[in-house]
């Protein structure tokens, strides 16, 4: 008995959660997602995507070793997610020229220039694609029409639900099984909602993220669509034309549920979806964009500090 | 539906290696180290000195206050010295040294087996009775019993709740207790009814221990008053607040005590030791511990006399692994890490718990991410990792604005954190400053 004994206050047992769990459990949960645009979009979601992954990964490596000389931390799996997330917001005929652009805006300013991984204020990914988005509009609003398994960067394009919807020809939608099942135009993680509706079951199974979020989204936007729907049925879509088009699904569920961007509280967090639905359907409706998910997520991170500090968690015992 | 807390939660893996296994009687040691301090509250004082005789429960130290607890001897034999030895805390303080010779019972403890149901006896008479046996809560927060069973004036008990959920991993003691002296315990709760004054109890049990509830219901049949409450299995449904939330849907507020809602909580333990106390006047000078790990050769549950050295218990368990790190007094989430395998088994020791070196060393910590997960497992409702940020920055307004001192030390935070973050050591920290800093404003 002359070993030493380890002495620490308690717990002495961990329940061997990781970071790099629930990072690589977020991958999985955009497995499907990832598939969909496989067979919707071929070769340009695949070139697209490694590069998003290989430029952000590259990023972070260089950054934390030659910049804030430490120990690279790509094993959590953090900058793999920002790359894929990334990918998923941009259409499949985007050059990679632009996407290495994309990934450097997203980790060297989004996270790297915070302190990196739980430092950030803004979602990395999103803050990509909106840099991309402002910086070269032209290529971020042409999405490539689905089926052209074989082209890159010489896809035909064609319009989005969004625009059309934007710009009031409402006649001209796709069918909502085929919004459904994600056989329309868009960001190449976008279209379907299913396969992210599938990542969604998966990481409330895992208890990676809770539903408040998502769900908080989904209801706004469904009810505030919903009467500006049934006040002008020719103007304004069909709540269920809203909830499966756009960004709104893959924000809803991916990016708005980023850990260290959003509230912590489960009231926080209903605040958080109600106020990201909210403006998401403003812009929609009456701003001059036609989508409106990445930047009402944006914003929201923004205020996510002030709901941290005024929605507190459910207290045992009451006030 | 089988009721829980309402609030945060989790559910370690359960690993009570011990469980089934009956309670075996150790034999006193040559020496037994007897602390002043087994309790909450001020040390007992010796009422013997360096050569005096003493038998198996002769008293020999007495409450040093209103809160505290006398201390009986747990051997015949002899005083070898008063000294300060080092405890479970970490830290040397005064303990009585006792060397044994033979095993001479004080005359006046019943030491028959027989059942002794009847009892007509005062609540006052059995509360002096609890007093003079020293009884303290033996789940391991040892707050003296009789200072519990006597509420402070304005407050009404309305109900018994026997905290039986053992919800610490690896530890059986409670569960071997109630399949061997269910009877026992049955009429103790029936002594702790009277002391308090109420017609009703509640005896909470976590659902992984279906034979205990089994046996308790069936004899509870005899006893009017008592209920079996079959509980869902999650930590920490021993803290005091969850329990009472569990079983009576009551939320102690911020700061006040369980009588507040009514209750009057003891240990399923403590009632044992009641009836014995009160019925058999057998004052506490042994308890059952539990010696567990999965390094361990045989984790057994022990009946122990108190002040008998740990590694004494671990000897009879199969000794000491070889690759063990970690000893640890009571369960894996709340027990304290010993220095030592010298320590003596005092009135809170529910366990003995070895972890192996792999076990027992942590994760490095890396950057909080957020992730709420924390704030999902509090049972207290609170937020723990911007606690461990209020008290890094010693921000201690923030802190006690957001009920640092509500902290159970259940360790939940700190067992989720995908970060690694040492959550619980740092508000415990903070707690404690924010307490300072509580009583110099009240004073």
């Amino acid at each position: 008995m002359e070993n030493k004994l380890y002495v620490s206050p308690s717990p002495h047992i961990h329940g061997g959660d990781s970071i790099s769990k629930n990072m690589y459990g977020v991958l999985i949960a955009l497995v499907p997602a990832f598939l969909v645009s496989l067979y919707f979009f071929g070769l340009g979601a695949l070139i697209v995507t490694v590069a998003s992954v290989f430029f952000c990964a590259l990023f972070e490596y260089l950054i934390q070793k030659f910049l804030m000389k430490k120990e690279p931390t790509l094993c959590d799996g953090s900058a793999i997610l920002t790359g894929v997330l990334l990918a998923f917001n941009l259409p499949s005929n985007l050059p990679v020229w632009i996407i290495a652009i994309g990934a450097l805006a997203a980790i060297g300013i989004g996270k790297m220039s915070f302190g990196g991984l739980g430092n950030n204020i803004f979602n990395p990914a999103l803050t990509g694609r909106i840099f991309l988005l402002i910086s070269f509009p032209a290529q971020m609003t042409t999405w490539p029409v689905a089926g052209q398994l074989t082209s890159y960067t010489d896809a035909t394009t064609g319009a989005t639900v969004l625009s059309l919807m934007n710009e009031g020809a409402l006649d001209k939608l796709p069918s909502l099984s085929d919004m459904l099942v994600g056989n329309m135009g868009g960001s190449l993680g976008e279209v379907s909602a299913l396969a992210l509706l599938l990542g969604l079951f998966y990481m409330l199974w895992k208890k990676i993220i809770t539903w408040h979020i998502p769900v908080s989204i989904f209801v706004t936007v469904f009810v505030f669509t919903g009467i500006m729907h049934l006040v002008n049925p020719v103007q304004y879509a069909c709540p269920c034309v809203h909830l499966l088009s756009g960004g709104l699904m893959l924000g809803a569920i991916f990016m708005a549920t980023d850990y260290v961007t959003s509230p912590m509280s489960k009231s926080g967090m209903i605040v958080y979806g109600v106020g990201i639905g909210i403006l998401t359907t403003v812009i929609r409706l009456f701003g001059s964009y036609p989508e409106g998910m990445s930047f009402a997520i944006f914003i929201m991170n923004g205020v996510t500090p002030l709901i941290n500090s005024y929605m507190k968690p459910k207290h045992f015992g009451g006030k | 539906m089988l009721r829980t807390f309402r609030i945060g939660g989790i559910h370690p893996p359960e690993n009570k290696l011990s469980a089934g296994k009956k309670i075996t009687a150790l034999a006193a040691p040559k020496q037994v180290i007897i602390p002043l301090s087994q309790h909450i509250g001020a040390p007992a004082q010796a009422v013997v000195k360096k050569g005096d005789p003493v038998k198996v429960g002769t008293l020999v130290a007495k409450a040093g206050g209103f809160v505290s607890a006398n201390i009986h001897s747990s051997v015949s034999g002899k005083v070898n010295k008063i000294d300060n030895a080092l405890d479970a805390s970490g830290y040397k303080r005064p303990a009585i040294y006792i060397d044994v010779e033979g095993d001479e019972w004080e005359e006046t403890i019943d030491r028959s087996d027989a059942l002794v149901k009847d009892c007509t006896l005062s609540s006052k008479e059995i509360v002096d009775k609890i007093a003079a046996a020293g009884i303290v809560g033996l789940g391991g927060a040892t707050f003296p019993t009789q200072v519990k069973l006597l509420p402070p004036p304005g407050s009404k008990a309305e109900i018994i709740i026997i905290n039986a959920v053992e919800c610490e991993p690896y530890l059986t003691s409670d569960h071997s207790l109630m399949m061997e002296k269910g009877e026992q315990i049955l009429v103790g709760v029936t002594l702790l009814m009277k002391a308090v004054n109420v017609n009703k109890a509640v005896i909470g049990i976590e659902n992984n221990k279906p034979d205990a509830i089994a046996h308790l219901t069936k004899l509870a049949t005899a006893y009017p008053g008592i209920e079996i409450m079959p509980l869902k299995v999650q930590y920490p449904q021993g803290g005091e607040k969850q329990l009472i939330d569990a079983v009576i849907r009551r939320q102690v507020k911020s700061g006040a005590l369980p009588i507040s809602a009514g209750a009057v909580v003891q240990n399923v333990g403590t009632a044992y030791a009641v009836y014995e106390a009160v019925q058999k006047n057998k004052p506490l000078f042994e308890r059952v511990v539990t010696v567990t790990g999965k390094a361990v050769a045989n984790p057994s549950n022990f009946l122990v006399r108190m002040g008998t050295p740990i590694n004494t218990l671990i000897e009879a368990a199969g000794g000491i692994p070889e690759n063990t790190g970690k000893i640890i007094g009571g369960g894996p989430m709340m027990g304290k890490a010993l220095v030592s395998a010298e320590v003596p088994v005092t009135k809170g020791s529910s366990g003995v718990l070895l972890l192996t070196k792999e076990e027992s060393v942590r994760k490095p910590m890396q950057d909080c991410i957020r992730c709420a997960k924390c704030v999902n497992a509090c049972p207290m409702g609170l937020n723990p990792a911007f606690l461990m940020k209020f008290t890094v920055y010693k921000d201690w307004e923030k802190a006690e604005a957001n009920y640092i001192q509500d902290c159970i030390e259940c360790g939940s935070c700190s067992y989720t954190c995908p970060a690694n973050r040492p959550l619980l050591d740092q508000i415990r920290l903070g707690k404690g400053k924010v307490m300072g800093i509580i009583r110099a404003r009240k004073s």
